[in-house]
């Protein structure tokens, strides 16, 4: 039986030995001793490039939002060739501009006992055990200086009357080192980011291709050495060689279709080096933000995020009794059920994400779930409107409530908001060492694309943390460390047979597309993909669920062979086209985290296993068996084989997470 | 619900377009306008049809991907809200609406109603941005800024890149877009050094490829993120600035 080739549809139960083979241990590279030193002594040993030599390399960076425009940026003001893909029309447009609260950084500069080993010890808990622990430290210790960077680049952070900076809190933390502006710091963010690009676009440094999608990456003799990618203006099919590639290209929540990330997010390039030999990191480690608006109707091309900023101020509750009729407004305190804060009382509605959606899972679960669909709980602005006012409150949350209100047609100012746990920000990435570099030598991850700082979840603010991290300050020290010794090499030349091998292919994948003779646009296939993926791979699973979730993945695979359509030609403007092409994607990533779901035979943060779970229904993670992260290596015949590489913790004793005490 | 859409049907850049009618029925007064694209679309592609080409990526607002130009109107009935965020509640049951993709010779079709605005890209490469590379900035805690000044200049910062400011223009003028620009920078103490070189650079770069401001104040009106027109005059003041002060200031 294979995995992924043509779909079986027999009866008989699958086996974790049918799906899976186990492969040798692999190692991360980090620094041994002192995690809080590893970054500095890294850094210290890095082969650096001088400055005269550095425009004879070449680096590609696919993405353009946080990660991949800081790092083209910073490699272009460093001095390198650099060429530069996004599959927008403009690099101001990435995903990165929908992340609403805030980014952290360990500046302690308050006297709330904010530390760098304190943003650690958060952000390893939040993540249940399950990161790279010297990755973390190296994200705390860049978290200082990227406050500084995008503040100076022309991102307005929210300032205090006396001048300083701004901060709030955010979910599993309990100092304020969130920065922010408004609701909108993702966005002031990715367009500091991509001003700064489109300076190095200006200056000469950096090559900008706009509307060009990446379509399989080239590799030569077991090293990155290119990138196949399609114009989708034209069509046409051409290759980029270089010394070195960088997947800054996002994560892959849209595989359930309805998610908070934007509609062309997608998991096409990762998978695709994936398809070509670089290992996957915890597939199935994929977060649910327990603040998305609920769904409606069939046809609500989302579920949008409501900012977890909100739980700062906002009161998440159900009626006390299934069921009831009464406008929230009506129900009187006594049979409001504030479930969050008393069932975590030390962290109340800042508990950390995971545990905050599967709360809301277990009220919706048991019939108090609010909203037409009963497929809601209420976050009430009642109190902090009473207590602050509405000056503050809007300006705190002013978009959030002007978005809310647009999308419901309710005021939150008036009635409570709804809220519910939706597919959001994938901790599981491609497998990466301690130097962002993948299992193939020359192709670099950063950004969310990438796995090593979250865990079994992700801590709220950390993501546009660590896209800008990765991309301001690591990759451009790592990148030229690996490019030295490659001095004197020329890029791959375009006439070499491993680019006309891997264009041809791509041409033939996409042809063969195109011809596709079915019925049904791609979009009626991802639909029923996100469907699967919410029953059998969310919020909670079990091992029996997982199975079926793969036979049905298999059948969709192979309704999606015999009955895809895909309108218009392989020449020119064709999104029904490109959406196939993700959609395949999607179909063989959806089997891969449901059997990563599967063999994680324990709980850890977003990876709730039912089987696993402690008296008072917490998650049950199970550190004797499972502290490691699970690497997946697809081979050529789309068989699995799964290596781990163990986790360690130096600075941070593992401990059952404890939200309800401290 | 049921809709009649009349919608720019134009196959590239290179040949002429022309408009197609096709009726959209079990909608909902609660879809989004692209919802209803993306309904229309699933219906014109199960029975053999070319599906409608339009931009969108995060379809809540925040982005600037979607514009498209809805009975004349740039983003939709709605002011000051992008296609996105559009309803079909602002339509009667049983109307027709008119799309086409945004108007502006600065922004040429790429495919039915998707655009190319990279002319926008170009106007911030000639100088919206803040010369200094990663790792050199000074401590963010070591020059106050005041919070009325912050929040004044996240209100220009706003900007989502959309475009639709152009396409309201009769010029297709796209001063609110770099006097939003030039407004949020100006008010920024690390980038105070370029503010000469910076109105002149994006305003050549804006000459170039847009027409001049028509003094109508269009843009204000369709502009989802609210930017005012004090940022036309933000520019004008910018430009006159340089004239004075020169580039170096």
């Amino acid at each position: 039986m294979t995995i992924s080739s043509t779909a079986t549809t027999t009866d008989a139960p699958l086996t974790l030995d049918d799906l899976r083979t186990l492969g040798e241990p692999i190692a991360g590279g980090q620094p041994t001793g002192d995690p809080a030193e590893a970054w500095a002594d890294r850094k210290l040993h890095y082969k650096l490039v001088s400055p005269l030599n550095r425009r004879k390399f070449t680096v590609i960076v696919v993405g353009t939002g946080l990660a991949g425009a800081a790092c083209a940026a910073a490699l272009g003001e460093q001095g390198y060739n650099v060429h530069s893909f996004t599959f927008h029309d403009s690099p101001r447009r990435a995903h990165s501009v929908a992340a609403q609260g805030g980014i952290n950084a360990a500046r302690a500069r308050q006297v709330d006992n904010d530390s760098l080993a304190r943003f650690v010890k958060d952000t390893v808990k939040g993540g249940d055990f399950r990161a790279r622990e010297a990755d973390c430290w190296r994200l705390a210790e860049e978290s200082v200086r990227v406050i500084d960077h995008l503040d100076a680049i022309g991102a307005p952070f929210a300032r205090e009357y006396g001048g300083q900076l701004a901060t709030r809190s955010f979910g599993g933390v309990q100092v304020s080192r969130t920065y922010y502006t408004r609701g909108q710091t993702g966005q002031q963010l990715q367009t500091a980011a991509s001003q700064a690009l489109l300076r190095q676009v200006a200056a000469g440094t950096v090559t900008l291709h706009t509307r060009s999608e990446m379509l399989d990456l080239i590799v030569k003799d077991g090293v990155a050495s290119g990138i196949v990618v399609r114009d989708l203006i034209s069509g046409e099919i051409w290759s980029q060689t270089g010394h070195a590639v960088v997947l800054a290209t996002g994560g892959y929540g849209n595989a359930f279709f309805k998610s908070t990330l934007a509609k062309n997010s997608n998991v096409s390039a990762a998978f695709r080096a994936h398809r070509r030999g670089a290992l996957f990191a915890s597939p199935s480690f994929l977060q649910f933000h327990p603040t998305a608006l609920p769904l409606g109707s069939d046809w609500q091309s989302k579920t949008i995020l409501m900012s977890e900023s909100l739980r700062n101020d906002g009161r998440i509750w159900v009626p006390v009794a299934p069921g009831d009729p009464r406008a929230a407004n009506d129900i009187p305190e006594a049979e409001r059920d504030y479930y969050l804060e008393r069932r975590y009382p030390a962290f109340g509605n800042l508990a950390p994400r995971d545990v905050a959606s599967r709360a809301a899972r277990d009220e919706i679960e048991a019939g108090r779930g609010v909203g037409p669909l009963q497929n809601s709980v209420y976050l009430d602005f009642r109190d902090p409107l009473a207590r602050i006012g509405r000056t503050v409150i809007e300006e705190r949350y002013g978009n959030l409530f002007e978005m809310y209100a647009d999308a419901t047609g309710e005021s939150p100012f008036e009635v409570p908001m709804r809220i519910a746990p939706g597919a959001h920000f994938a901790m599981g990435g491609l497998w990466s060492d301690y130097d962002l570099m993948t299992s193939i030598p020359g192709l670099f991850v950063g950004g969310e694309a990438g796995w090593a700082y979250h865990g079994a979840n992700r801590l709220g603010a950390n993501s546009l943390l660590s896209a800008n991290v990765d991309g301001w300050f690591t990759l451009p020290a790592s990148i030229p460390n690996y490019l030295a010794p490659l001095l004197g090499t020329p890029a791959l030349p375009a006439d070499d047979m491993a680019v006309i091998r891997t264009v041809a292919e791509t041409e033939g994948a996409v042809q063969a597309l195109a011809a596709s003779p079915g019925t049904q646009g791609p979009d009626r296939f991802h639909r029923r993909l996100g469907e699967i993926l919410y029953a059998r791979c969310g919020v909670s699973r079990s091992a029996a669920g997982l199975s079926e979730g793969i036979r049905l993945i298999r059948e969709l695979r192979a309704d999606f062979q015999r009955d895809l359509r895909v309108a218009g030609t392989a020449a020119g403007f064709n999104q029904e086209l490109e959406r196939a092409g993700r959609v395949a994607d999607f179909i063989d990533l959806g089997e891969l985290m449901c059997l990563d779901a599967l063999d994680r035979d324990e709980s850890c943060g977003a990876h709730f296993r039912v089987e696993h779970q402690l008296a008072d229904g917490e998650a049950a993670r199970d550190d004797d068996n499972w502290a490691f992260v699970s690497a997946w290596e697809r081979r050529p015949d789309g068989r699995y084989r799964r290596h781990a590489e163990p986790l360690t913790f130096e600075s941070v004793r593992p401990q059952t997470r404890n939200y309800k005490t401290s | 619900m049921k809709l009649t859409f009349k919608i720019w049907r134009q196959e590239s850049t290179a040949v002429h377009g022309r408009f197609e009618s096709y009726d959209l029925e079990g909608a909902g007064a609660e879809f989004t306008l692209l919802e209803a694209l993306d309904k229309l679309n699933d219906q014109l592609v199960s029975t053999g049809k070319e599906p409608v080409a339009f931009d969108s990526d995060c379809r809540e607002g925040i982005c600037g991907s979607c514009g498209v130009t809805v009975d004349g109107q740039p983003h939709g009935p709605v002011a000051n809200t992008p296609s996105c965020r559009q309803h079909l509640r602002s339509f009667p049951d049983g109307s027709t609406v008119v799309l086409e993709p945004f108007r502006s010779g600065a922004f040429p079709v790429v495919k039915d109603l998707a655009v190319d605005r990279s002319g926008l890209d170009r106007i911030i490469e000639g100088g919206g941005y803040v010369s200094l590379a990663a790792g050199t900035a000074a401590d963010a805690d070591a020059h106050p800024v005041s919070h009325d000044t912050a929040e004044a200049a996240l209100d220009f910062a706003a900007c989502i890149g959309c475009g639709a400011c152009v396409a309201a223009c009769p010029n297709g003028s796209a001063n609110l877009f770099t006097g939003a620009k030039l407004m949020h920078l100006s008010l920024l103490p690390t980038t105070a050094v370029e503010r000469g070189s910076r109105a002149d650079g994006m305003v050549e770069a804006m000459d170039e490829e847009f027409g001049p401001c028509s003094v109508f104040g269009e843009c204000v009106q369709v502009c989802p993120a609210g930017i005012p027109l004090t940022a036309i005059a933000g520019l004008n003041k910018e430009k006159l600035r340089a004239v004075l002060r020169g580039r170096g200031k």
